[in-house]
C-alpha cells in the first residue's frame, strides 16, 4: 500500500471524473465510439512496424510509446495492456491524476505526466512510437509541434497522427453536427480554419522531417452506429502513419 | 500525486484468469475453447462431476445442428472424426393423428443452397465428449468439476466468486453459462421475462427397420408439433409435443403403450419402430433475461435465452452466442481493451439480443399459428405452405435462415 498525502476528498473527485471520462454513454462518448477504430489502426501499424504479433500476450513488450493530449487515458490503457511501457502527457494538469486514478483501478502501470511536448525534447526523451490523435489541430504552430514529435521519436520511429480535414462536410459533421446537433462537444472545441487537410499534413510532416508512409479515414456510418477505416474517405476524420528517417 | 492502493479485488489478479465460466455444459466448454483461440485463459467451474457428463452410453439425446454451428464445431478441432448424420431434406407437413396419408406442404432441399448439408444430427454424448477431451489439452483452460458458486462480486477491477468449499476464483470477466435457472443472472439482479405454452415436449430415440435418407420430417398436428430427426444409422430422434395433463399421461405410460401412441403419429414409412434409449419429457416455454450483460459479466445460451426447441434452435443459438462473445473478445484483446469494459460487452449484448428476441418472438408465432386445429388457421397455413413451396427464392430463405447462415456471422461461424 503506497502511502499518500493526498486529501482523501480530492482522490474522491478525481474518481468521478475519471468514471465520467470512461463512460461510453457520457461526455466523451464520441471519443469512445471512434475508439475501436483508432486503435485497429494503432495497433496494426505498430505491430506492422515492429514485426509483433498481436495474438499473443503483451505483443508491444519493449516498445517505449508517448500519448501527446492523453486525457482520461483511452489510449494509454490498451497500450500498457499489450505490454508497452507508456508515457502520457497532457497540458491540462486536471486529467493527470484522473488517468492515474483509473489505471490504478486497472491494474496498469503508466507514467502520467503534466507537461509538453516540446518539454519533453527538452528533457532529451525517445520513443519507439509516438501517438498524436487529435491533437494537431488545436496547436498554435503545427511545423513546430510536428518537429517536436519527430525530435521524440528515435531514429526509424513511428508517428501517428490524426486529425480533421478541412472542407464543407467536416464542418457540417464536425462543428455543425457534433458540436452544436448531437451536443457530442463542447462547442467551441474546434476551430474550423485550423482544420488540416491531408495532402497539407503530408507536406507539414515532411517538413518536420518526418517520412508520412499511409493514411486512412475514419467513417461514420449512421446505421450500425459505428466507425469503420477507409482507404479512399478522408472527407472528414483521418489518421496517417509517419516514419522518422533511420 | 502518488497511485491510490489497489483495490482489494486486484490483489489476486497477477494469477487470475480472464474468464470465469460458470457452467460446465456445452456452450461454457465451448466458450473455453472458443477464447483459447486468442490467447484468452479460462476457468470452467461445473456443478457436476465428471464422470455424468462423460457416461458413455447412449441416453436417446441429441441435438440438430445448423450449418453454422457445423463451421464452429470444425474452427474449434471439435467436428473432425465426431459421428454426424447430414440432414439434406426437410419435409414440413400438415397433418391429423391417424391420417393414413400424410400431406407433404412444404420440402426444403440442401441441394438448392451451395453450402451443403443445412445441418446435421449429433448426440449428446459424442459431443460432450469431445468437448471434454479438447478442453483438458488445452493449457490455457482449467476445468474444475464438482465446483457450485455460492457467492460471487463484481467491480470496476474484476470479478470473483467463491465456491461451495470457500476457495475463491478471480478473472476479468464472470460469464453465466448455467442454464434457464442460472444463478449467475439471479445473483446479479438479471430478471427474465417468460411464458409457458401449457404444453410438454416428450424426446426419445428410436431404432427403424427401413432407412430415414437423411431426412427430416417436421409435422405440424393439432396436439403440437412432432419432429423426426435422422440419427446415424437406421436410428432417429423423436420431439413431440403434446398438451401438458396429455404428455404427463404419456410420459407415464410404459414403453410399449408409449410406443402405441407413437406409431399413429407419423404413418408407416420408417417400418417398424422400437426405442432406442430412455425418455425425456420437458416443458415447453420461453425465458429471455432482461440483460444479456452486466458490470463484469455477460450470459450464454439457455441463461441469456430458453427458446421453445421447436427447430432445434436451443443449441445453436448458443453456439451463436459463444461464437460472437469470442469474436468479441478476441478484437477488443487485440486492440488492448479491457475485455470486460462496459463498451466491449455491449457490443455483443447489441449483436445478440436482437437475434434472439426475433428468434424467440417468431418461434413463438410459429408455434400458435401451427398447435391448432382451427378450420380457418389450418386453412391460412396450408395457402402458405403452398406459397413458399412455390416460391424458389422465399424457400431457399427459410433454408439459409434454417442453416444459421443469415445475419452478421461471427468469425469461427463464416466459411
Amino acid at each position: 500500500m503506497t502511502t499518500t498525502t493526498v486529501d482523501p476528498g480530492e482522490i474522491a473527485k478525481f474518481e468521478a471524473m475519471a468514471a465520467e471520462w470512461w463512460d461510453p454513454e457520457g461526455k466523451f462518448k464520441p471519443l469512445h465510439m471512434l475508439n475501436p477504430c483508432r486503435l485497429d489502426y494503432i495497433t496494426t501499424q505498430i505491430a506492422g512496424e515492429y514485426d509483433r504479433d498481436l495474438n499473443v500476450d503483451a505483443p508491444f513488450e519493449g516498445l517505449r510509446i508517448l500519448d501527446i493530449g492523453c486525457g482520461g487515458g483511452l489510449l494509454c490503457e490498451p497500450m500498457a495492456r499489450l505490454g508497452a511501457t507508456v508515457v502520457g502527457v497532457d497540458a491540462a494538469e486536471r486529467n493527470i491524476p484522473v488517468a492515474r486514478t483509473h489505471a490504478a483501478q486497472s491494474g496498469l502501470e503508466i507514467d502520467y505526466r503534466h507537461t509538453t511536448a516540446e518539454a519533453m525534447v527538452q528533457a532529451g526523451e525517445a520513443f519507439d512510437v509516438v501517438l498524436n490523435m487529435e491533437v494537431v489541430e488545436h496547436v498554435a504552430d503545427p511545423l513546430a509541434y510536428l518537429t517536436a514529435c519527430r525530435q521524440l521519436l528515435k531514429p526509424g520511429g513511428l508517428h501517428i497522427c490524426s486529425t480533421i480535414n478541412r472542407n464543407a462536410k467536416s464542418f457540417a459533421m464536425a462543428i455543425v453536427g457534433a458540436e452544436y446537433v448531437m451536443r457530442w462537444l463542447p462547442k467551441g472545441t474546434h476551430e474550423w480554419s485550423k482544420f488540416i487537410t491531408p495532402d497539407e499534413l503530408y507536406e507539414l510532416m515532411r517538413n518536420a522531417g518526418l517520412d508520412p508512409v499511409d493514411r486512412k479515414g475514419f467513417v461514420f456510418n449512421p446505421v450500425s452506429w459505428q466507425w469503420r477505416l477507409s482507404n479512399r474517405d478522408l472527407s472528414v476524420n483521418y489518421v496517417t502513419a509517419a516514419l522518422k528517417p533511420a | 500525486m502518488d497511485n491510490p492502493g489497489r483495490p482489494p479485488i486486484l490483489r489476486d489478479m497477477e494469477n487470475a484468469t480472464d474468464l470465469i465460466i460458470v457452467g460446465g455444459g456445452l456452450n461454457g466448454c465451448a466458450l473455453a475453447l472458443a477464447a483459447a483461440r486468442s490467447g484468452l485463459r479460462s476457468t470452467v467451474l461445473d456443478a457436476l462431476p465428471t464422470d455424468t457428463r462423460a457416461a458413455p452410453g447412449f441416453d436417446g439425446r441429441s441435438y440438430a445442428l445448423a450449418l453454422a454451428s457445423v463451421r464452429m464445431l470444425q474452427a474449434l478441432d471439435l467436428w473432425e472424426g465426431l459421428p454426424a448424420q447430414p440432414m439434406n431434406e426437410i419435409k414440413v407437413s400438415d397433418g391429423r393423428v391417424g391420417d393414413a396419408e400424410v400431406f407433404l406442404g412444404l420440402h426444403f432441399d440442401s441441394d438448392e443452397i451451395e453450402e451443403g448439408p443445412m445441418g446435421h444430427m449429433v448426440e449428446d454424448r459424442h459431443l460432450r465428449q469431445r468437448l471434454l477431451q479438447t478442453m483438458e489439452a488445452e493449457p490455457l483452460i482449467t476445468h474444475m468439476p464438482e465446483s457450485r458458486v455460492v457467492a460471487q462480486q463484481t467491480g470496476p477491477s474484476g470479478a470473483s466468486v467463491t465456491l461451495e468449499d470457500g476457495q475463491e476464483i478471480t478473472g476479468k470477466l464472470l460469464i453465466g453459462a448455467d442454464g434457464r435457472q442460472s444463478g449467475t443472472a439471479q445473483r446479479a439482479g438479471i430478471q427474465r421475462t417468460g411464458w409457458g405454452y401449457g404444453q410438454r415436449a416428450l424426446v426419445c430415440a428410436i431404432a427403424h427397420e427401413k432407412p430415414h435418407n437423411g431426412v427430416a420430417h417436421q409435422l405440424f398436428l393439432p396436439p403440437g408439433p412432432l419432429a423426426i430427426l435422422p440419427l446415424t444409422e437406421n436410428r432417429s430422434s423423436i420431439v413431440w409435443s403434446e398438451a401438458e395433463g396429455r404428455a404427463q399421461e404419456i410420459n407415464a405410460l410404459s414403453d410399449e403403450d408409449y410406443l402405441t401412441v407413437l406409431r399413429p403419429r407419423f404413418g408407416d414409412f420408417l417400418g417398424e419402430i422400437s426405442l432406442a434409449g430412455a425418455r425425456y419429457i420437458y416443458p415447453l416455454n420461453l425465458t429471455l433475461a432482461n440483460a444479456f450483460v452486466a458490470e463484469r459479466l455477460a450470459l450464454v445460451g439457455d441463461a441469456a435465452h430458453g427458446v421453445h426447441p421447436i427447430a432445434g434452435q436451443g443449441l445453436n443459438a448458443g453456439l451463436r452466442d459463444v461464437a460472437a462473445l469470442a469474436h468479441v473478445l478476441a478484437h477488443a484483446r487485440r486492440r488492448g481493451e479491457d475485455i470486460a469494459s462496459p463498451q466491449v460487452l455491449e457490443r455483443y449484448q447489441r449483436w445478440r439480443r436482437f437475434d434472439t428476441a426475433t428468434l424467440a418472438a417468431a418461434t413463438d408465432l410459429f408455434n400458435r399459428l401451427f398447435s391448432n386445429d382451427s378450420g380457418l388457421l389450418r386453412l391460412g397455413r396450408d395457402i402458405g405452405m403452398a406459397l413458399v413451396n412455390a416460391a424458389p427464392g422465399l424457400r431457399r430463405r427459410f433454408i439459409r435462415e434454417a442453416a444459421g447462415l443469415t445475419g452478421d456471422l461471427p468469425d469461427l461461424m463464416r466459411a
